[in-house]
């Protein structure tokens, strides 16, 4: 504990807290309430990330969290500031990242007097954040920082905010940081049940066909390994949501792609016809189960999660073990490895493999029979060779991504090789979200490259934030795949009503070279599938802020399709 | 294997009693009845104060719900950060009470046979006016709606129930609200 014999105001109270929890950036914008906080921060060594608005900070800080796997900070006004918080709060919130949002607030005496710049941010925030506060003293912001960081960074993770009213930046204090966290009411559940997990471990060795369905749930405890480890131990195919993409490398044998709407044909036969699914860190999201009643109907479903209530919401679990994925698999593996090893279970180990290659023959058969396409004689640029390309010149680039159609080819067409490297708003779906999650991203790895794989109706959304990427020189490239249509949307409409595109042509609306070099960043267009590939070179090599335009085929469509409500195995298939 | 989820708007489902220890801090009811209304589970009444120890306090709770929806109101009223223990009442032995006030129109004549009613549910007039009695009736919800139907001839004027509140029976080691 950091103790002081002289007092320092709330907004230095504020600084040393931040510098407790290790916190090294800050995404903010400043405002009339935040001025003591500004005034603090103007000498104080944190980097300050000035964003151009403040739902790019909040997007920042979540990018940096993604990236890095530590608490992402922003800083926003009071009133205006703090609700341009809200859309990257909640993105947050759905996805389980853990950022701490600050806003200031007007002074504890004028709260509930509609004084300026006041907005209710707490009540607001209730329901899209993990936790919130209200600090109105100046002696409380130490400890509420310090509960808001435990909070966001431990259990099932996710955004905490904490609104400071701006007498209490004002006050002085003694400082002193709590040494530990006591809330009593918050004790995350971290080891699993060990009966449970041996009941799992017999299921699994039991199994004819068993499946690993895995999220977001194995980055965030970065049981990436053990996932892999489970996998090759009893050879089990793995299927990974948008969520979970990189916690095992694409390329790995037994990897079957993404399951869902838009998913590999694949994973989803393989949870169609598996009869044991250990799913870990996944929250059966209806993007991925389609006609829930008709999900996996065949399988005994064991679920690991750190959240006791994502068990049996969607999906019943007849072995719900709740615990850190991490820590349960290793657990898990330790079981199986003894099993395995015990004479007695010599005879149930060779039918498991018996089963097991068939099995696995079978999932492999399927995926040499359904793989991706797409037309690659096509004299257009097709956004999946744009991404194709961008895997190839760049193969160990984080990959983050805006929301439509170029997010699901991001998805399908990269090659990922480790956990964290595929960045993108799955839960909320948040158009807008990738340049200041890039951003984030970059500021956190900064010897990564950082490529953000962009819609034209996307990248509009948070454009002004080359500006931010120019200032802080932040070489991120935006690639957009240029389709001149709110792509996802033209798709529905185009399959869904007859081809009626309502409001969804945005073609020609704006010239991203000119914009990209108004900013004083680099503008590149490509036109010609046989310059894509130099030009993106040349965009990723220049170590500057740039923008690739691509023109891409405006009328490709994301396939595999399964329409909302059908069950994961009815697809729709494109025109011949 | 996958299960219907029950759509939650519908009445069916069994009456359950949660009683929900929380901080007794700013803005706790409106995290847990916000809870309620965001994910669409029905209250039919919810009733807070402090407990014996002043920085807990109890909600009584009566929700209405079939078994998997229950496990998922527990579960997500357990994921606030203010919740320190939820308790299904149904699932103890426990006593339950309400307390209800009732205005009721009295004339000359019918003072006498108000008054019978409100001795055989052991009820009490508390505030006697010129044109009306209030009476205080405690009890579980079938006594209440009973003197209720009784009462509604004679014009009830106004009423108000607290909610249910309820204990779960019996001394139980460790089971003081904090410790
Ligand atoms: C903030 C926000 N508004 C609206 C939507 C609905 N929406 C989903 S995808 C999409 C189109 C995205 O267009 P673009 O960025 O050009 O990507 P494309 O699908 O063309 O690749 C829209 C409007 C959304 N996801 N987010
Ligand atoms: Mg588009």
């Amino acid at each position: 504990m950091k103790k002081q014999t002289e007092t320092i105001s709330g907004a230095q109270a504020f600084i040393e807290s931040l510098k407790c929890e290790s916190v090294d950036t800050i995404f903010g914008y400043p405002g009339g309430s935040l001025l003591p906080i500004y005034d603090a921060i103007f000498d104080c060594d944190l980097h300050h990330i000035l964003v151009r608005h403040e739902q790019a900070a909040a997007h920042a800080a979540d990018g940096y969290s993604r990236a890095t796997g530590k608490v992402g900070v922003c800083l926003a006004t009071s009133g205006p500031g703090a609700t341009n918080l809200i859309t990257g709060i909640a993105t947050a919130n759905m996805d389980s990242s853990s950022i701490v949002a600050f806003t200031g607030q007007v002074n504890s005496s004028l709260i509930g007097n509609d004084a300026f710049q006041e907005a209710d941010i707490t009540g607001i925030t209730l329901p899209i954040t993990k936790h919130n506060y209200l600090v109105q003293r100046a002696e409380d912001i130490p400890t509420a920082i310090c509960e808001a960081f435990h909070i966001a960074s431990t259990g099932r993770k996710g955004p905490v905010l904490v609104d400071i009213t701006k007498n209490a930046t004002v006050d002085r204090v003694l400082f002193s940081y709590p040494k530990d966290v006591n809330i009593p009411s918050y004790k995350p559940t971290y080891k699993g049940n060990m009966q449970q997990i041996k009941r799992a471990a017999t299921e699994i060795l039991k199994a004819k066909r068993p499946l690993i369905f895995s999220g977001g749930g194995v980055i965030s405890s970065n049981a990436s390994e053990k996932l892999v480890e489970l996998s090759e131990l009893l050879n089990i195919p793995v299927t990974l949501t948008l969520m979970g993409l990189g916690a095992m490398p694409s390329s790995h044998k037994n990897f079957i792609g993404m399951p869902g709407m838009h998913g590999m044909k694949t994973a989803n036969y393989a949870i169609q016809n598996s009869d044991v699914l250990i799913a870990v860190g996944a929250r059966f999201d209806d993007r991925v189960t389609g006609r829930i009643e008709d999900f996996a109907s065949g399988a005994k479903v064991i679920h690991i999660d750190i959240d006791p209530a994502e068990i049996s919401k969607n999906i019943y679990a007849e072995i719900p073990i709740v615990g850190d994925v991490s820590i349960v698999l290793k657990d898990l593996i330790s079981i199986i490895n003894e099993r395995i090893n015990t004479r007695s279970n010599e005879k149930l180990i060779q039918e498991y493999k018996a089963n097991n290659d068939k099995w696995v023959n079978d999932i492999l058969k399927h995926k040499s029979e359904n793989p991706l396409t797409y037309d690659k004689n096509s004299p257009l640029i097709k956004p999946q060779f744009v991404v194709e390309t961008i895997s190839e010149l760049a193969p160990n680039a984080i990959i983050v991504t805006d929301v439509g159609q170029h997010q699901m080819w991001a998805a399908h067409y990269f090659d990922f090789k480790y956990p964290r490297q595929f960045i993108s708003s799955g839960g909320l779906g948040t158009m807008g979200f990738g340049l200041p999650a890039a951003i984030g991203a970059k500021v956190g790895c900064p010897d990564k490259t950082v490529i953000n794989i962009t819609g034209d109706g996307s990248f509009q959304m948070n454009s002004q934030e080359i500006a931010t990427a120019v200032q802080h020189n932040l070489p991120i490239v935006s690639v957009i795949i240029n389709n001149g249509y709110l792509g996802m949307v033209r798709q529905w409409q185009e399959l869904f009503h007859d081809k009626r595109y309502s409001e969804t042509d945005i073609q020609n609306s704006v010239d991203f070279v000119k914009l990209a070099e108004a900013y004083g960043a680099l503008g590149f267009r490509v036109t010609e599938k046989s310059d894509l590939k130099r030009t993106l070179k040349e965009a990723i090599d220049s170590q500057r802020p740039a923008v690739v335009d691509v023109l891409v085929d405006r009328s490709e469509n994301v396939y595999p399709m399964v329409p909302a409500g059908a069950s994961i195995n009815e697809y729709l298939e494109p025109d011949a | 294997m996958s299960q219907k989820k029950s759509d939650k708007s519908e009445t069916e489902g069994q009456k359950h009693i949660l009683s929900v220890l929380v901080e007794n801090k700013f803005g706790v009811l409106v995290r847990v009845s916000g809870l309620f209304s965001r994910r669409g589970y029905n209250i039919d009444s919810l009733s807070v104060a402090v407990t014996e120890n002043p920085s807990i306090s109890r909600m009584t709770i009566v929700v209405r719900a079939d078994d998997q929806v229950l496990e998922q109101v527990k579960k997500q009223l357990n994921k606030l950060i203010d919740v320190i223990k939820v308790i299904d009442l149904n699932d103890e032995e426990h006593v339950e009470r309400e307390l209800a006030l009732i205005k009721v129109k009295t004339v000359k004549d019918t003072k006498p046979e108000i008054l019978q009613i409100v001795d055989a549910f052991r009820a009490k007039v508390i505030d006697i006016a010129t044109d009306s009695f209030i009476i205080e009736v405690t009890g579980d919800d079938k006594k209440i709606e009973a003197i209720e139907t009784l009462l509604r001839p004679f014009e009830i004027q106004e009423m108000v129930r607290t909610g249910r509140v309820g204990l779960s029976r019996g001394y139980k080691e460790g089971s003081r609200d904090r410790n």
